[in-house]
């Protein structure tokens, strides 16, 4: 079973994905610059959703690449490149960092901490804006330089099919992964915990974590399969893979729901007012309606829509849920962000939209731009031929 | 001896993607009674013998769910309704604290299920003889090898044609597996007497022994863990405190619970000044007053408080309660008096509660103006 019997030929993308790729990019760069003009701070913490959105889809997607790796799993190989795609993004990750440290006094109130505000003084070390630039800088040179390593290695191997770059990217993977552990964490309280910088959970790092990949993953399998029933990647990929992607969009659905219920149930029990007022600021007015909401959205409308073994393989259900996932980590972010804007009630309006459309159209462009330039199945891979004849 | 019967014709194949393919010609050819043996799940196999989706999945679904309801219902029992403790300020019944009993015990009773029903659909239990077992064949497909069996019971079923066939798909050792006439009937007893006299006996036995070495031989006081705690006991010498006294003094200026103390004892007139009754006259207060009054008081001072004792002179008659000295007293200096007693008169500071006390004096005080009614009363 040599990697050359695999028939791969390479279908350019329909123009019309680019142009809609680049209408939604435009309605949605009008709405955030109008948004910033109308309401900068609201803009600014629209800004942290979609950025954080945005880094969960680039670095999870470089995540799934690496776990491929190390876990020498085969039934991913002929997606493979869709994630390496996607991952991409990190490049572009600075684009909506900057109009955030522009407005960085906006969101983080631990950048002007008042004279009596002890616990902020004392978290100073940690939470002031130098370090925070550093930190940024650190993670996003860590994610760019794996990023730019492991694809570069994948590219090449398309010409030369040479083994050994696989097993390169294995040990890649190795030294990636503890370094993914730690900078998706320090990202996670950085950008999204220390909004409210006088709260704080453990689990934190790994709430994000979960929502990151299962936003990889869903961002991958929408493209997986709009692609494969319209014949993009090999010909003989079976439904198995499909099985496969449901099934860990279902397991990490599962994995968030159990980390977010494990963080709740801890502060719920231990009662301390330093913890509780957190939740307490989510069940004010309408916020009440929208945290029981992300139980429903993020963990109940999945769990029974890709309960059974028949929606796993079903292309449509997979497609329906993976974009309701998607929504979802959407959704969370925002509730985990907009009640530090907010308090009191749900905040909705055309300047929440703007992000969402930037972000989907950035994410077309790129995907198409990266598909233009390579081919969209990993031809040299070895485990490409037994990622084809993948069965349950 | 009792007769054979022929059960299946096996054969063995050494790799998965061989005996797939076999599974896939006993299809194509009609074989319906059949079955593979394999070390480990295969992939594919499912399709391959184009078995339809397992059921076993709602058996999980129903006891999983039955479970769930369960837990929610004892833990509801328990904590909400048959002994509600207060744990935390949280309400009795407080629900995301069951949720993660009420997972474990879903994910529990539907795995137990699961295994118990896949033993009552593959081995019909009580039965659990199947007559693969034991044979050279299950042994080779239960360690590297992979085998497919073809029953007998099958309606194509038909010595030559299986022979034939199971060649043709290129199977190795084909052998015929027979079993005993009385195990095909498939009647096995679990409850035989025989198998229930030696259960008892088995337990007789067990229990006899252990009960025999404990208690008699080793002399050993069953689950007496709580007894031999490391704590200190009441009246205990102590090696911790210099004193060694094991019990402490309570810290200086402590009180008893439902205690205050009495601040003016020797000073009854220092009391008629400070003292000020708290509780206000009422229906209730003059009631509990007559009924305390009547106990403690009238045997010496009389039901009018006159001094006319019903103790026929064993003790000096007391003064009158109604006399100028003590109308003008203030409720205080009563109090005083019940509280240390007077002369001849004890203190009744045990027997009357400080509040029963302030409610003698407002029923003394409503004698008193019984005797001096004035005009504006009247109204």
């Amino acid at each position: 079973m040599s990697s050359s019997s695999v028939e791969y030929q390479k279908k350019e993308l329909p123009a019309k994905v680019q142009t809609v790729g680049f209408g939604l990019f435009i309605a949605g760069l009008f709405l955030v610059v109008l948004g910033y003009i109308v309401d900068p701070t609201r803009s600014a913490y629209n800004n942290i959703i979609g950025f954080t959105f945005l880094a969960s889809i680039a670095v999870g997607s470089l995540f799934l690449v690496g776990i491929e790796y190390l876990s020498g799993a085969v039934w991913s190989t002929p997606f493979r490149r869709v994630s390496e795609f996607l991952s991409s993004l990190i490049v572009l990750l600075p684009v909506l960092f900057i109009p955030l440290l522009l407005n960085v006094n906006n969101i983080f109130h631990w950048t002007h901490p008042a004279p009596s505000d002890k616990t902020l003084i004392g978290k100073a070390p940690y939470l002031n804006v130098n370090f925070f630039i550093g930190r940024v800088l650190v993670f996003w040179l860590i994610w760019l330089l794996f990023y730019y390593l492991f694809t570069k290695n994948s590219l090449m191997q398309d010409q030369t099919k040479d083994q050994n770059l696989t097993k390169k990217n294995v040990k890649l993977a190795a030294v990636f992964m503890p370094l993914f552990a730690i900078t998706i964490s320090f990202a996670a309280i950085d950008w999204l915990m220390s909004i409210e910088p006088h709260w704080f959970s453990t689990i934190f790092g790994v709430y994000y974590f979960s929502g990151t990949v299962l936003a990889a993953l869903a961002a991958a399998t929408i493209i997986i399969v709009l692609l494969n029933e319209r014949g993009y990647f090999v010909k003989g990929i079976h439904t198995d893979s499909y099985y496969s992607l449901g099934a860990l969009l279902f397991a990490f659905t599962n994995f968030w729901a159990y980390i977010a219920f494990s963080q709740f149930l801890l502060i719920w029990y231990a009662n301390l007012p330093e913890e509780t007022f957190w939740f307490l600021q989510r069940w004010e007015g309408s916020w009440i309606a929208a945290s029981i909401g992300l139980i429903v959205v993020r963990f109940v409308v999945p769990y029974f829509g890709l309960l059974s073994q028949p929606s796993k393989m079903n292309p449509k259900r997979l497609l329906v849920m993976s974009s309701w996932i998607l929504f979802a980590h959407y959704y969370d972010l925002y509730w985990l962000v907009m009640p530090n804007f907010s308090k009191g009630g749900v905040a909705l309006g055309w300047i929440e939209l703007g992000f969402p459309l930037l972000i989907a159209g950035l994410i077309i462009l790129v995907f198409v731009y990266n598909s233009r330039k390579n081919n969209l199945v990993p031809i040299g891979d070895p485990k490409l031929k037994r990622g084809i004849d993948f069965r349950l | 001896m009792s007769k054979k019967v022929l059960y299946s014709y096996t054969g063995i194949f050494d790799t998965p993607d061989e005996v797939t393919h076999a599974a896939e010609k006993a299809v194509e050819h009609g074989y319906t009674k059949y079955d593979v043996n394999t070390p480990y799940p295969l992939h594919g196999m499912n399709k391959a013998m184009n078995l339809p989706p397992s059921k076993l999945g709602y058996v999980a679904l129903a006891v999983g769910l039955s479970g769930a309801l369960g837990a929610l219902l004892s833990l509801w029992w328990v904590s909400a309704v048959d002994y509600p403790i207060n744990v935390g300020g949280k309400p009795f019944f407080s629900f995301p604290a069951y949720i993660p009993v009420i997972f474990e015990v879903t994910v529990l009773s539907a795995s137990i299920a699961t295994v118990l029903a896949m033993l009552f659909f593959f081995f019909k239990f009580p039965n659990n003889a199947h007559p693969l077992h034991a044979t050279d064949y299950m042994k080779k497909v239960s360690s590297d090898k992979y085998g497919i069996s073809i029953q007998a019971e099958d309606p194509k079923f038909d010595e030559s044609s299986v022979k034939n066939f199971l060649e043709s798909i290129r199977a190795k050792e084909i052998n015929a597996v027979y079993w005993d006439e009385e195990e095909t009937a498939h009647n096995h007893k679990i409850l035989e007497p025989k198998f229930l006299t030696f259960l008892f006996v088995v337990a007789v036995l067990i229990s006899g022994t252990t009960y025999f070495t404990l208690n008699k031989l080793m002399n050993m006081l069953p689950f007496n863990w709580m007894m031999e705690q490391s704590k200190q006991s009441a009246q205990q010498k102590s090696l911790v405190f210099e004193d060694g006294f094991g019990m402490r003094q309570p810290v200086n200026g402590t009180i008893a619970r439902g205690f205050l103390p009495y601040e003016f004892k020797g000073k009854p007139d220092l009391a008629g000044e400070k003292l000020v009754n708290p509780i206000l006259v009422s229906k209730e207060s003059l009631k509990l007053g007559q009924a305390k009054y009547d106990i403690y008081c009238s045997p010496c001072h009389g039901y009018h408080a006159e001094g006319d004792s019903r103790l026929r002179g064993q003790f000096p008659n007391p003064p009158s309660l109604h006399s100028e000295k003590v109308r003008t007293w203030g409720d205080g200096r009563i109090f005083a008096v019940i509280t240390e007693g007077q002369n001849i008169m004890p203190s009744h500071s045990t027997q009357l509660t400080v509040d029963e006390r302030w409610a003698v004096i407002n029923y003394i005080r409503a004698l008193q103006r019984a005797l001096n009614a004035k005009e504006s009363d009247l109204k």
